[in-house]
């Protein structure tokens, strides 16, 4: 680095005081339950397995492993309650339900971050700053569409679906939660969920609010266990509709056991998403947005830039600006309010990560990681970008799911959304750029579902989200996220 | 011979071919199946196209994707009426066609009406879903964001069997209006309107491959139209649990949205509807910050 002698060394000189985020205000039962017609009800086999800390490596609980006979009791426990009180009441009393739960949620705000942190390894900051927030704003969006579905499609009555059997993925575990849960339920449909195996307390957690908010019985149902419960949820005869969250490589596999069957489903899958840099571009807020995009979270995020798309004749500037950004982001302690990317959230992902590292290495790509110390104890990666890969490598074409970035660069914008789409993704993008006409050129010509121009990751209950392609089926969020819930008749 | 035989004018048979990248070839194959009146009269020789058929009109159909997607709604709507006008003044033709396969000479005349009347209701909507189905979304942060709908693709229809001339508009005239392109198989059944229809997109100013259309055994190709890597969509109007079974895991491959229209009452108004044009939609959201 050139420059260096102008720069800030962050990491000689500069410290951080520790700034840790205090437990003392949470409670974590050694043991969870299934949440199951109202009530905690353990697993029929008996079997419980243990939810750790990735930051740490210690246990923080035993979840419950259901089996085919509990996810039936809870289908069961679901359609007496969908045929009961849930579709007798009146729109707006559903309505008053969802809010309640909004409500309690952001009463309860602080300990649903920390435990969030603690069992899934993301910075406090962001579960504090916006997995909690959204997810309570998501529930108090969709309360409100409750009892003016009607107006939501022109020209057609519709009615609930029936039993919704949701499963849902690791990296924004109550986020996700809410994203499945309410709308169903504005809709009229009563639920099975199933959270992450590696995150399943803020789920739980969700189960005891709801039974404080009163619902009745069976609305929600919420189970615990790993991908073979999710299988026998899917394949359950007396659900109605499925939505997974997840990635493409599961997702096949439900759409191919739902064949046949008149089973709704929507699927919210991979993504391998471009972030096109152009020279116009505010360089140094293109690239906050890079990093944003794909350190945000560790990178466990579907819709994440994990490739950069950068201008040749601004390629040097900005990866050598983004290196020394890289220096001065903080890996380490979730719990730390100064932490900039917290833990990888199990060793499992944690191994995929490093073979991609591997594989990108292998295939001939330049990587570069920045220089921080990581703890000893739990699941890490440094940042990490690569240089000189080309369209066909691996770690361009496949979902990595870790603060890992493949950088490429264009001519043309033609030549750049060229590079963009081909991909057998279709879930995210980003632009760069001053000039407003090539924003208009390039997010329309991204085949994808949301993209974010001048910014990245940004997400709204208000603003459908959802892919093209290989990316998933049907939307989430927003008016168009009732369809998903909802039967229309003429 | 008598006098009358000997002046007789012999007319002249329609070679039925099939309709791909705006040509009109045979099949590679060299395959046919004949067409039989119900006294078993061979009525025409129907081309029984292949595999290689089916991935020769995808590829004209992803080459005129950019083109159709991204011309305005306006064109769009009027490239349909056009073909509604095209329709309208062969209607004859297509009525002869339809009765010749053994429809009523009464419904048959009532189909080419019904057909003609589809094109334009979807040659309305043009200009129209996207106003309606599109919303601007108040995200609570300082960015100004909407979604719209976007063509899914590259749409790959199986058309219904016992409506040659309806059930096909039917399909195509929604996905084609919202800017994918298609790839159809006709009617196994009553093949001779689909490609007649064919030549009336070709004289419509349709681009070549926005519409294609094979004729062939369904059975043979339904798996290559829900399989192939290229397709975004599949359409599919006919068979049992079994057929859509079959459908369904080979779609998965690649994700394809999978869209049945089995049990649609064709001549009826409920098989139209602008939801018809959703079907094979996908919803874009544009995230703009606002600031100086």
């Amino acid at each position: 680095m050139k420059s260096q002698a102008n720069k800030l060394a962050f990491n000689d000189g500069w410290h951080y005081a520790p700034a840790p985020e205090s437990t003392d205000h949470i409670r974590i039962d050694e043991k969870y339950d299934l949440f199951i017609g109202g009530e905690f009800v353990a697993p029929e086999e008996g079997r419980y397995f243990e939810t750790i800390n990735p930051a740490t490596e210690d246990t923080l609980s035993s979840v419950a492993l259901a089996t085919e006979t509990d996810i039936d009791r809870a289908v069961k426990a679901a359609r007496k309650a969908y045929n009961g009180p849930w579709s007798k009441m009146k729109a707006s009393e559903r309505g008053k339900y969802i809010f309640r739960i909004a409500r309690m949620l952001q009463e309860r705000a602080r300990e649903f971050a920390t435990i969030e942190t603690l069992d899934g390894g993301k910075p406090i900051r962001e579960s504090r700053d916006i997995d909690i927030p959204l997810a309570a704003a998501h529930f108090f969006y969709y309360a409100g569409w409750a009892d003016k579905l009607a107006y939501a499609f022109p020209g057609r009555n519709v009615r609930a679906v029936g039993v919704a059997a949701q499963i849902i993925p690791w990296n924004f575990p109550l986020l996700m939660a809410s994203w499945k849960i309410a709308p169903a339920l504005a809709c009229g449909n009563t639920v099975v969920l199933k959270p992450a195996e590696t995150t399943p307390l803020t789920a739980m957690k969700l189960a005891e609010l709801i039974q404080d908010a009163g619902l009745p019985p069976g609305v929600v149902n919420i189970v615990t266990g790993a991908g073979e419960t999710g299988a026998t949820m899917v394949n359950h005869p007396d659900v109605d509709k499925i939505a997974f969250t997840g990635s493409t490589s599961v997702g096949r596999i439900i759409q191919k056991s739902l064949a046949g069957t008149n089973k709704k489903y929507t699927l919210e899958l991979g993504g391998k998403a471009a972030n096109l840099i152009f020279e116009d571009a505010a360089i140094d807020q293109a690239v906050e947005g890079i990093v944003n995009g794909i350190f945000y979270n560790q990178g466990h995020v579907c819709c994440a830039g994990s490739r950069l798309l950068v201008q040749e004749s601004v390629a040097d500037e900005v990866i050598e600006k983004l290196r020394e950004r890289m220096e001065t982001l903080i890996v380490g302690d979730p719990m730390d309010k100064n932490t900039d990317i917290g833990a990888i959230n199990s060793a499992e992902q944690l191994e995929t990560i490093q073979s991609y590292l591997k594989i990108g290495q292998d295939e001939g790509a330049e990587m570069y990681q920045s220089s921080c110390d990581v703890p000893r104890r739990g699941y890490w990666c440094r940042p990490t970008i690569f240089t000189g890969v080309s369209q066909s490598n691996r770690i361009v074409q496949e979902e990595i799911f870790g603060p890992v970035l493949a950088i490429q660069t264009f001519r043309t914008l033609e030549e750049g959304l060229t590079k963009a789409n081909n991909t057998p993704y279709g879930l995210s993008g980003g632009v760069w750029t001053d000039k407003g006409a090539k924003i208009f050129k390039v997010t329309q010509g991204i085949r994808a579902g949301v993209i974010w121009a001048n910014t990245f990751n940004k997400f709204d209950p208000t603003s459908p989200f959802g892919g093209y392609k290989e990316s998933g089926v049907g939307r989430e969020g927003g008016l168009h996220g009732l369809g998903a819930y909802v039967k229309m008749a003429t | 011979m008598s006098m009358a035989e000997a002046t007789a004018r012999v007319p002249v048979e329609k070679t039925y071919k099939m309709y791909i990248g705006g040509k009109f070839p045979r099949t590679e194959s060299g395959r046919y199946f004949p067409l039989e009146d119900q006294k078993g009269a061979v009525i025409a020789n129907i081309c029984r196209g292949s595999r290689k058929d089916f991935r020769n009109a995808v590829v004209a159909a992803r080459s005129a994707f950019a083109g159709w997607s991204a011309a305005t709604a306006y064109l769009r709507g009027q490239i349909l009426y056009r073909i509604a006008e095209m329709l309208e003044g062969r209607h004859d033709q297509f009525t002869a066609e339809l009765v010749l396969q053994g429809v009523g000479k009464r419904k048959a005349k009532k189909e080419v009406d019904a057909s003609v009347d589809r094109l334009i209701y979807y040659a309305g909507w043009s200009d129209k879903y996207q106003q309606v189905f599109s919303s601007v979304n108040p995200v609570n942060s300082s960015h100004f964001n909407f979604s719209v709908l976007e063509p899914t693709g590259v749409v790959s229809m199986l058309a219904p069997d016992d409506s040659g001339l309806l059930g096909l508009i039917s399909n195509v005239a929604p996905a084609m209006v919202g800017g994918n392109t298609c790839v159809v198989l006709a009617s196994e059944s009553m093949p001779l309107c689909a490609i007649s229809f064919a030549e009336v997109l070709h004289a419509a100013d349709v681009p070549a491959g926005v519409v294609n259309i094979l004729t062939g055994f369904h059975e043979e190709l339904t798996t290559q139209f829900a399989s192939h890597m290229d397709v975004n969509a599949i359409i599919y109007c006919d068979g049992d649990v079994d057929v859509a079974k079959s459908v369904q895991i080979e779609a998965a491959e690649n994700m394809k949205r999978v869209i049945s229209r089995v049990d649609t009452k064709w001549a009826e108004e409920s098989a139209q509807s602008p939801y018809f044009v959703q079907d094979t939609q996908e919803t874009k959201t544009t995230w703009h910050p606002i600031g100086g």
